[in-house]
């Protein structure tokens, strides 16, 4: 444990406890700019996730009718007018990159805006809070409740708010299952308990996280379980807006009384009176006075508070504010303040997220209506035939991204009377075979290319490209490969 | 940080003590896990014997603890083909109730029994015909164009049912090239001008000072009643076309001296005693369709 050596003066003194209880942490009810906005990001987050299942987009007969819809059996995932394919994934992969600069950028900007404003944990511990304060009531009284030992009244409140809780966090979870399937048919399903019994468990678990998360643990998640304020203290640099006790003005803090009776023989006295009323909102349970910390998740709180306090002693509001280290310097130092949101960090981050963006629009604008794979054939590599002709063997594949059945022809360029055949082809198109690939299918086809071979001589695999024309609109895809021979030399 | 003096001291080494460990002058802070961090790693502990007790776990001199829910990956693995069996029952009731022209017409059907009929290959097949069909010496080439028994996918059916030359099968093929050489049928020399024969049916080249006029002599004495006149093959005898490309044994010619001199023929073993119907339906149209079908 210690490298102590017998002199050490702590030898003597008991091993500190490596666990500690949980403090209880009962937040005060706060009232102010702060308070408003994040009522009203919880109102429309929830409100998105609520209602975002039930928003209909209609894609014709063959496909899902829901806007926003994952559908895993078939292996599609919808968002309006887009589709994505399994194979068409890194979408998703540029989503969360872009998230997570956007993530950094908000950091670089002003801070944990996310943990404070958008994250699910802060907005669903709000949300249980809010009904916590509604049954039991208030800071004091719950302390003081929570202090008493338990009595009839006490477990019936908590037994009431331990039962919204739970209904919230059905609701959430039961929400959470209407993005994978059909939202009303789902809903009707579940109803009757005729749904599928991965809805129900899926239901369950989340009900029970959310519960757990949002009811229970709460700033212990924040602590312990999310790795984003380890990595945002990595990322922040000091011009970024951060929720700061404004030291160069609350100090040196003392009691209303004695700041008035300094500052009238003239001696410095700070504008904080050290009421504690911005530790008694603070969700987390942190004193902002001590600086920036791990558990605060900047949510604005405590900046509430502080101005309804500064309001009644007639003092300046926000004495904690959004502001950056470097200004507390600079106004002791007697400089003018600066904010500086254009630097090399933010510029970076807005770079990429444009560019990776961009990428991704270009991407999805010019995106294929169907896509093709040629795999040539491994085993054998080519077929001798009666006549001396060499025929290779090849797997299509052709996705019809489109919700109607379509005909696709198969053309072979590059070889020399070259034969091309589909294996259960459906005759042909200007000679050439054709195939039809159903509404949102992948079909996989076995094609044959035969063509004689002229000479001996050992040379190169031949070049020959496949073009896939759809007929129904002139899309034409084309797709290298090789035609194999006895005499080729790879 | 030149002005420290104003800011309030975060002095947690007050509030929260250190461990007492240092390091160069660098001391931890105490700053304690939640207990219910504790708890739940007692919980996972917990978890890992009712998981040791619920499923088989230990190994014992010839067999194992069974676990108390019985659970065995053997059994699970039957169910779980047999699930499959079930999910793919109609399909199969529909591969075994349609024709085999029908089967190839039907893009449904098709890639099923492609599919099936792969894999049985895979597990039946390949040994002898290798992974892709592409055969060995003595052992045809299933994706080429030249058939021994006949290439249309009624043929390849009945050959994978009744097998070729299979004594077992009653309905089974059977044909047998003399040994010429062998048996002494023929000389030396009349083998010899035979196999330069052969060659020239499909233009290969040919010893010099061959004597073709008697190898053309031998040929249709003793050869072209089954192999035909110009060494077309004769399918309903499984006798080899001899004036094409393909050769099942090679074209040298001291291979095609040893045929004769040993003569013989492969052997397939029947399948419709091995693998049910809808299988071997679905393999002859998996090898039909490997692109040489006729």
């Amino acid at each position: 444990m210690s490298l102590a050596t017998p002199f050490d003066p702590h030898l003597d003194e008991p091993e500190p406890p490596l666990y500690a209880a949980r403090k209880q942490i009962y937040p005060q009810a706060v009232k102010g700019h702060y308070r408003r906005i994040k009522w009203l990001i919880l109102i429309a987050t929830l409100g998105v996730y609520y209602f975002l299942p039930f928003v209909r987009w209609d894609r014709g007969p063959n496909a899902p009718s829901q806007a926003v819809l994952i559908d895993l059996p078939h292996r599609r995932a919808f968002f309006f007018f887009i589709e994505i394919w399994p194979q068409e994934v890194y979408y998703l992969t540029g989503i969360l990159i872009v998230a997570a600069l956007i993530l950094f950028l908000m950091n670089a900007m002003a801070g944990r805006v996310w943990c404070g404003y958008l994250c699910p944990q802060t907005v669903w511990t709000d949300l249980f809070m809010a009904v916590e304060r509604l049954i039991e009531g208030d800071r004091r009284e719950r302390m003081h409740r929570d202090a008493q030992p338990m009595n009839l009244e006490t477990f019936s409140l908590k037994l009431l708010k331990h039962s919204v809780w739970l209904l919230l966090a059905w609701w959430m979870g039961g929400v959470w299952v209407l993005y994978f399937a059909d939202a009303p048919t789902l809903v009707k399903d579940l109803a009757t308990f005729r749904a599928e019994p991965i809805a129900y468990v899926s239901i369950a678990v989340l009900t029970f996280t959310t519960y757990t998360f949002a009811g229970l643990m709460r700033e212990q998640v924040c602590l312990y379980m999310c790795p984003w304020p380890r990595i945002q203290a990595a990322l922040t640099d000091e011009h970024a807006l951060n929720v700061t006790y404004r030291y160069d003005r609350g100090e040196p803090r003392m009691s209303l009384k004695k700041a008035v009776h300094a500052r009238e023989i003239s001696e410095p006295a700070g504008d904080c009176i050290d009421c504690q009323q911005c530790v008694a909102v603070c969700p987390t349970g942190v004193d902002i006075r001590n600086g920036s910390d791990l558990g605060c998740i900047q949510c604005g709180l405590c900046i509430d508070a502080c101005d309804e306090v500064m309001k009644k002693i007639d003092r300046p509001v926000r004495l904690i504010a959004y502001d950056t280290d470097v200004n507390i310097k600079r106004r002791q130092s007697g400089l003018n303040e600066i904010f500086r949101p254009i630097r090399s960090r933010t510029v970076l981050y807005m770079v990429l997220i444009a560019l990776i963006g961009g990428v991704m629009a270009y991407a999805l604008a010019t995106r294929s209506p169907f896509t093709v794979s040629v795999i040539h054939d491994r085993n054998p590599i080519f077929v001798k035939l009666s006549d001396g002709h060499i025929r290779n063997g090849f797997t299509v594949r052709i996705a019809n991204m489109m919700m109607e059945p379509r005909v696709f022809t198969l053309d072979v360029d590059g070889l020399h009377e070259a034969h091309i055949e589909i294996i259960g082809g459906e005759g042909l198109i200007d000679d050439k075979p054709s195939i039809t690939v159903g509404a949102d299918q992948t079909r996989e086809l076995r094609v044959l290319v035969r063509a004689g071979v002229d000479d001996d001589k050992e040379s190169e695999p031949a070049h020959l490209e496949f073009t896939i024309r759809d007929e129904t609109d002139g899309h034409v895809a084309k797709v290298q490969d090789f035609f194999r021979t006895p005499h080729s030399v790879h | 940080m030149q002005d420290n003096a104003a800011k309030p001291a975060n002095d947690k080494k007050a509030s929260v003590g250190t461990t007492g460990h240092e390091w160069d002058g660098i001391q931890e802070l105490n700053t304690p896990l939640p207990r219910w961090w504790l708890w739940t790693l007692y919980a996972t502990i917990i978890w890992a014997f009712a998981y040791w007790i619920a499923y088989p776990a230990i190994p014992l001199v010839s067999s194992f603890t069974k676990g108390a829910l019985g659970w065995s990956s053997r059994e699970a693995v039957v169910a779980d083909v047999r699930d499959l069996q079930t999910l793919r029952g109609p399909m199969t009731a529909k591969i075994e109730a349609t024709s085999l022209a029908e089967i190839e017409s039907t893009p449904e059907l098709l890639s099923f029994a492609r599919a099936q009929g792969a894999a049985a290959f895979a597990v039946n097949c390949s040994t002898c015909h290798g992974a892709g069909a592409q055969g060995a010496k003595g052992y045809p080439n299933l994706n080429d164009d030249d058939w021994l028994w006949g290439g249309t996918v009624d043929a390849i059916h009945l050959t994978l049912q009744h097998g070729i030359r299979w004594d077992a099968d009653k309905d089974t093929r059977a044909s047998m090239m003399p040994a010429f050489g062998r048996d002494g049928i023929l000389k030396p020399n009349e083998i010899s001008a035979t196999a330069d024969y052969v060659r020239s049916l499909s233009d290969l080249p040919v010893e010099k000072g061959a004597d073709l006029a008697l190898g053309a002599t031998v040929f249709a004495a003793n050869c072209a009643a089954c192999h035909g006149e110009k060494g077309e093959g004769l399918q309903d005898v499984g006798a080899p076309k001899l004036n094409d490309k393909i050769w099942l044994y090679g074209s040298d010619k001291a291979l095609l001296i040893e045929r004769m001199t040993l003569g013989g023929g492969g052997v397939m073993p029947a399948w419709s005693a091995r693998l049910d119907a809808p299988t071997v339906k679905s393999l002859a149209v998996y090898v039909h369709t490997l692109g040489g079908g006729q």
